[in-house]
């Protein structure tokens, strides 16, 4: 019985890497290829099946007057964007969200309740609603088509799942704990930053890990409030399929757009793994 | 230097969690706040912590208005019911945290926080994460960094309440013989707790505290032979005073069919609606007593409590020997009536054996 289960389990885990990991393979051999060897029938070994070649690669670096797409610079616009938007968010998201958590306000019939479901409701229409009004706004102030326009609106987006994670989060760390700061002689900002702040790293990385995924994979309003001057990676990323679909260079350019979030996926599970995302708090 | 409270009143909601509290606490005494769950103790303490601010009356220590003092100014410490400690620190760094904000120089911090571990008996654990420690261990720390500060004010809620019987039995003793070393010379060192018999071990100053309003103050002692009213007989006695009405005339007490001499403490009272207190230990076996019905009988500890009863009578006797009894078992016990309270219609003590009464 129990050696049927390890068979079992095992066969599952076997199944489940294969299901996962296929498409990176598929898409790692194919960005080696030419077009040749993509439409010449199934092929997956190089050397065997097909010649490899850089082609796929080096089109990505090229300067379109030499007929490449040279996604460097929408590479680190989209990284800086992420991540700048990311961080303002968690600094906001984080101070609203202890705000909303640990104090009562009151404005008329609005509560805290309604302050929260605010901030969510931000996130629950479909992004083609806010296109309109965000087109307006950047239009409006001079920010369409660039890096500081892009942050404001991932702003907006980003800092309702921050709010949202972090108000959880603080409702679980018992209030005793602030009080205990108090009583011993933390003023409320020190109380926050010294200890609430240093319980809450979880919290933290599990928002920010959020928001840099929700931040990283936009493509809608990337595409619709930039035009020429600025460009984002998914935007660009788009931009290279052309009347003959380039699947090499698709597939290379695919790759090292989901490097940035392997990286991320890795720090987080050193950090589950070592076991330091639950029994901070009791 | 005294802690004085003026009528506070608190009342977030319909109900009032402090209702027109007053007392006056001096330094160098022991004060337990004595009371059931949700009876105001806490709100008490944190009011005086600083934590809450009451919606009217005025605290005041050291002759300066408290209420003006931010909590982090007050120079109070607490220890709480639940373990609070800080969970990112290790033990060293927890009972050090009070310190620290008060930019003392490492070598004091170091001397003082191992002075600290030590009254607590924890030496040795002050690399440890607070997650491994045991309840017992956690709520020590928590104690050694209230102690460490040297605060005027020591407020104790419910301290050991959430700790095992033999864990509570033993911290219990050690805070005696801590409190009696002469850590409370110039601290006002306050303790709730819902256990009456704590209260009686404790034997310091003792204020009953029900719905938010204090019905009793006075030294243990006080507290357990003359309560001045029925709630406070409940409320100090556990398990509850029983509480039995009953008639008295021509020097008779009777109740259910029952006739016993009145005592002479009791044997003038003649006012209607009469009800007689009668501890559980006052209660005794005796083949030529009044008969009873076993309802429950529970064993805790060396102690067999049963719940008896008669007609409509209902009482609680606690023996002091494991006995085992089957339910619906009869038995005979017979009253120790000279220790008997009477308590008059609107539940003021009328009479004690100890000579009391709100006359």
């Amino acid at each position: 019985m129990s050696k049927l289960y390890t068979f079992l389990k095992y066969f599952f885990i076997v199944f489940w890497a294969v299901f996962v990991v296929a498409p990176f393979l598929w898409a790692l051999t194919t960005s080696f290829k030419d077009f040749q060897s993509v439409n010449g029938g199934v092929t997956y070994i190089p050397w065997v099946d097909f010649e490899p070649n850089l082609e796929g690669w080096k089109v990505l670096i090229k300067s379109p007057a030499k007929g490449g797409v040279d996604i460097v610079e929408p590479y680190f616009n989209s990284l800086f964007v992420t991540c700048t938007a990311s961080l303002i968010s968690i600094i906001l998201g984080t101070l609203s969200a202890y705000a909303l958590s640990r104090y009562t306000f009151k404005a008329g019939f609005v509560k805290n309740n309604d302050i929260t479901f605010f901030f969510i409701s931000q996130r629950i229409m479909p992004p083609i609603v806010l296109s309109i009004p965000f087109f307006l706004f950047l239009s409006s102030i001079n920010l369409l088509d660039s890096l500081v326009g892009l942050i404001v609106v991932y702003i907006v987006l980003l800092m309702p799942i921050a709010v949202w994670i972090m108000v959880d989060f603080f409702n679980k760390v018992p209030r005793e704990i602030d009080e205990t700061a108090l009583i011993d002689g933390c003023n409320p900002y020190q109380a926050f930053l010294k200890v609430v702040l240093p319980n809450s790293i979880p919290g933290l990385i599990v928002a920010g890990m959020f928001c840099i995924i929700f931040g990283w994979i936009d493509f809608f309003f990337a595409f619709i409030l930039t035009f020429t001057e600025v460009q984002l990676l998914p935007v660009k990323i788009v931009a290279l399929n052309s009347s003959v679909t380039p699947w090499w260079s698709l597939s290379a350019s695919a790759l090292v757009s989901v490097a940035p979030l392997i990286i991320v996926a890795f720090i987080v599970e050193r950090y589950l793994s070592k076991g330091n995302l639950s029994g901070a708090i009791k | 230097m005294n802690l004085i409270a003026n009528n506070l009143t608190y009342k977030p909601s319909e109900e009032y969690h402090l209702n027109e509290v007053s007392f006056n606490f001096k330094e160098g005494n022991l004060y337990t706040i004595l009371g059931r769950t949700l009876s105001g103790k806490t709100t008490l303490l944190k009011t005086i912590a600083g934590l809450l601010t009451p919606d009217s009356g005025a605290i005041e220590f050291d002759g300066k208005d408290f209420l003006k003092v931010p909590v982090w100014q007050r120079n109070v410490a607490m220890v709480y019911q639940q373990f609070i400690n800080y969970p990112h620190l290790n033990v060293f760094e927890n009972i050090a945290f009070p310190l620290r904000q008060r930019k003392i120089d490492n070598e004091e911090i170091k001397n003082k926080v191992m002075e600290s571990l030590k009254s607590v008996g924890l030496v040795g654990y002050e690399n440890r994460k607070i997650q491994e420690l045991s309840g017992g261990q956690q709520q020590r720390v928590s104690l050694a960094r209230s102690l460490v500060k040297n605060a005027k004010i020591l407020l104790l809620d419910e301290p050991l309440v959430n700790l095992d019987y033999k864990l509570r039995e033993q911290l219990r003793e050690e805070f005696k013989s801590l409190f009696s070393k002469g850590l409370a010379d110039e601290t006002i060192l306050i303790y709730s707790t819902t256990d009456p018999r704590e209260t009686m071990e404790l034997n310091g100053e003792v204020i009953v505290l029900d719905e938010g309003k204090v019905l009793q103050v006075g030294p243990a002692k006080e507290i357990f032979e003359n309560p001045s009213s029925l709630k406070v007989a409940e409320i100090s006695n556990d398990p509850p005073m029983n509480i039995i009405e009953a008639e008295i005339s021509n020097e008779q007490i009777r109740f259910e069919g029952i006739e016993i001499k009145a005592p002479n403490h009791l044997s003038k009272l003649t006012d209607s609606g009469l009800k007689i207190g009668l501890r559980s230990s006052d209660i005794e076996l005796n083949e030529n007593g009044h008969e009873f019905e076993v309802e429950l009988a529970e064993i805790s500890g060396s102690e067999t409590l049963l719940h008896l009863k008669r007609g409509t009578i209902k009482i609680i006797m606690s023996i002091e020997e494991v006995l085992n009894f089957k339910i619906h078992d009869k038995i005979k016990i017979d009253f120790k009536i000279d220790r008997a309270y009477a308590f008059a219609a609107d539940g003021k003590l009328a009479s004690s054996p100890f000579g009391g009464n709100n006359g």
